[in-house]
């Protein structure tokens, strides 16, 4: 089922949480929503799940922008701090949530068992939700989420408390799903994203200021290349100025006098790597490293949402 | 299964595992079989062989007793944030509402339930009338769905659950005596609006074995306007 956001808009008073947002997730695809805290990425995911009424715009899912109880059905929603009745057992709580999901109680006990397999809920299945550890909540919350298959899963923040092999277990689950369903994840941890998401979308101050896959991202980010080269046995004035000489190259720090170490950023749109290479054969010095740096998700995340 | 069953059946499962519901019952049946034998006594001086003493004294058991079974339905669900689970199931705020509703008129049934042997003792002990009794034992669960609704209200109002305690108390004491009261003091078509308005005095009618249309209308229009608000209330904070 597809998710399409149109102009959606959200004030807390004079605060404008969310700021005529648009997009769209497909089916298949997991999109991770990244941005700072207060940026309205939870908002933005309580609209879509019907708990927040939007002020402004229109959310579509499966071409029905009326949140009914069929839609709601094939929502399944993780939210932000993972609420939880503390009091109820764990296998009561699944039972309850599948039932209120409409599922027949025919199909409920299996589907908990299944459930609690999924998110290795096993040892712990019997106790209160209030005894668990948060790393087990977070582990109830992701699977009552789950519990009545839906097409589309909103989770906000799904690794938070885990620890990580459980969060590696998680993303494994997340991204297995993401192949049929729609998925919609926000997070903090930038690693995270571009571990399981297809595509990211970077809010910051309720507006959109970045949308593409890891890699595009990056390459808006990075526009030159940037190459971090240590050259052997020439000398450290003469190497620079034959390497600002070139062609190809933009610009040239000196990074450590002693090593030989040079920052040599490219003209736009051109690389430098062989042209360095040449220069070294000619004079006869050792190229011992050549690493090209990459804008990491961070620099971007950071370059988008640092005022 | 219906979603209000399903609410209903685990907020009574969870008045039973937080002793709530043990510590509830124990005290509606103490005070309220405190004073319709030992202390209030004249049930044996009547004449009569009737509950009607019985009937008074659980009308004020239950002001009481109610708010402290509505207190924590929507209030704790605010508080806890679990409201938001709640509301994003496939659900409707009316079935949440209905839902909690149910679940306290079932814990008021079970009290009266237990009340059952003072029935049985009066009857035993001369001749009842069967339909007036009925007809007071339906006043109980009129007054009681009454109270429930401006209970749920309450604590639609608020994420704190003394507040919602309190401020269920405050409104029923309005229909419980205040209304009465300033109806006898006033005259005219505002002392039978007034009048009209006390929870009391329909209650009274009604437990004297005098079923008025007019009686049931008053209990069930309460009833609906009370969860009316509380689904209000739960829209309005989305």
């Amino acid at each position: 089922m597809d998710i399409k956001i149109n102009n959606l808009g959200k004030s807390y008073g004079l605060q404008k949480a969310v700021d005529n947002i648009s997009f769209e997730v497909k089916t298949g695809e997991i999109l991770g929503f990244l941005g700072p805290n207060g940026a309205g990425k939870s908002t933005t995911m309580k609209m879509i799940t019907g708990y927040l009424e939007p002020d402004a715009g229109s959310i579509e899912i499966g071409g029905s922008t009326n949140l009914d109880i069929s839609t709601k059905k094939r929502i399944g929603y993780l939210p932000e701090n993972n609420p939880l009745y503390l009091d109820m057992p764990v296998m009561d709580y699944l039972d309850y949530c599948a039932s209120l999901q409409g599922m027949g109680w025919e199909q409920i006990p299996t589907r908990v068992r299944e459930m609690v397999k999924v998110c290795g809920l096993n040892v712990e299945k019997h106790k209160k939700i209030g005894e668990l550890s948060k790393g087990f909540r977070q582990r109830v919350g992701l699977a009552q989420a789950m519990i009545h298959d839906p097409e589309i899963l909103i989770l906000d923040e799904p690794t938070t408390g885990l620890d990580p092999n459980q969060i590696v277990e998680i993303r494994e689950l997340i991204k297995k799903l993401g192949r049929e369903k729609t998925v919609i994840l926000s997070t903090h941890i930038l690693p995270e994203v571009e571990a399981t998401c297809d595509r990211i979308l970077i809010i910051n101050r309720g507006q959109i200021v970045a949308d593409g896959t890891p890699t595009t991202l990056r390459k808006q980010a990075q526009g030159q290349q940037v190459l971090r080269i240590r050259i052997e046995e020439g000398e450290v004035d003469n190497i620079f100025e034959k390497l600002r000489a070139l062609t190809s190259v933009a610009a040239v720090d000196i990074l450590e006098k002693e090593q030989n170490r040079f920052e040599v950023q490219s003209q736009p749109e051109v690389f430098s790597n062989r042209d360095i290479f040449k220069m070294c054969v000619k004079n006869g010095w050792i190229l011992s490293e050549m690493i090209p740096l990459e804008a990491s998700l961070e620099d971007i995340f950071r370059g988008l949402t640092v005022n | 299964m219906n979603p209000i069953w399903t609410i209903a059946k685990k907020e009574l499962s969870s008045y039973f595992d937080s002793l709530i519901a043990y510590i509830l019952l124990v005290a509606f049946l103490g005070f309220s079989g405190l004073f319709t034998w030992i202390l209030g006594a004249d049930i044996f001086l009547r004449k009569q062989a009737d509950l009607l003493v019985f009937f008074g004294v659980a009308q004020w058991t239950l002001f009481f007793f109610i708010p402290a079974l509505t207190m924590r339905q929507l209030a704790e669900e605010r508080k806890t944030g679990t409201i938001e689970l709640l509301m994003t199931k496939a659900v409707t705020e009316r079935q949440i509402v209905l839902g909690k509703w149910l679940s306290c008129f079932l814990m008021v049934c079970l009290a009266l339930l237990f009340t059952l042997p003072y029935y049985l003792t009066v009857a035993n002990i001369g001749k009842i009338d069967h339909g007036a009794t009925i007809s007071g034992y339906l006043g109980l669960l009129l007054l009681s769905g009454a109270y429930i609704s401006i209970g749920l209200f309450a604590s639609s109002l608020t994420n704190n659950q003394i507040v919602a305690f309190l401020l269920a108390l405050f409104i029923g004491i309005f229909f419980q005596f205040v209304f009465g009261i300033l109806a006898s003091g006033s005259s005219g078509w505002l002392g039978e609006i007034l009048d009209g308005l006390s929870l009391s005095n329909h209650f009274d009618s009604v437990s004297r074995g005098v079923i008025d249309t007019k009686d049931l209308i008053y209990f069930f229009s309460l009833i609906i306007i009370g969860t009316l608000l509380a689904e209000r209330n739960l829209q309005k904070a989305r």
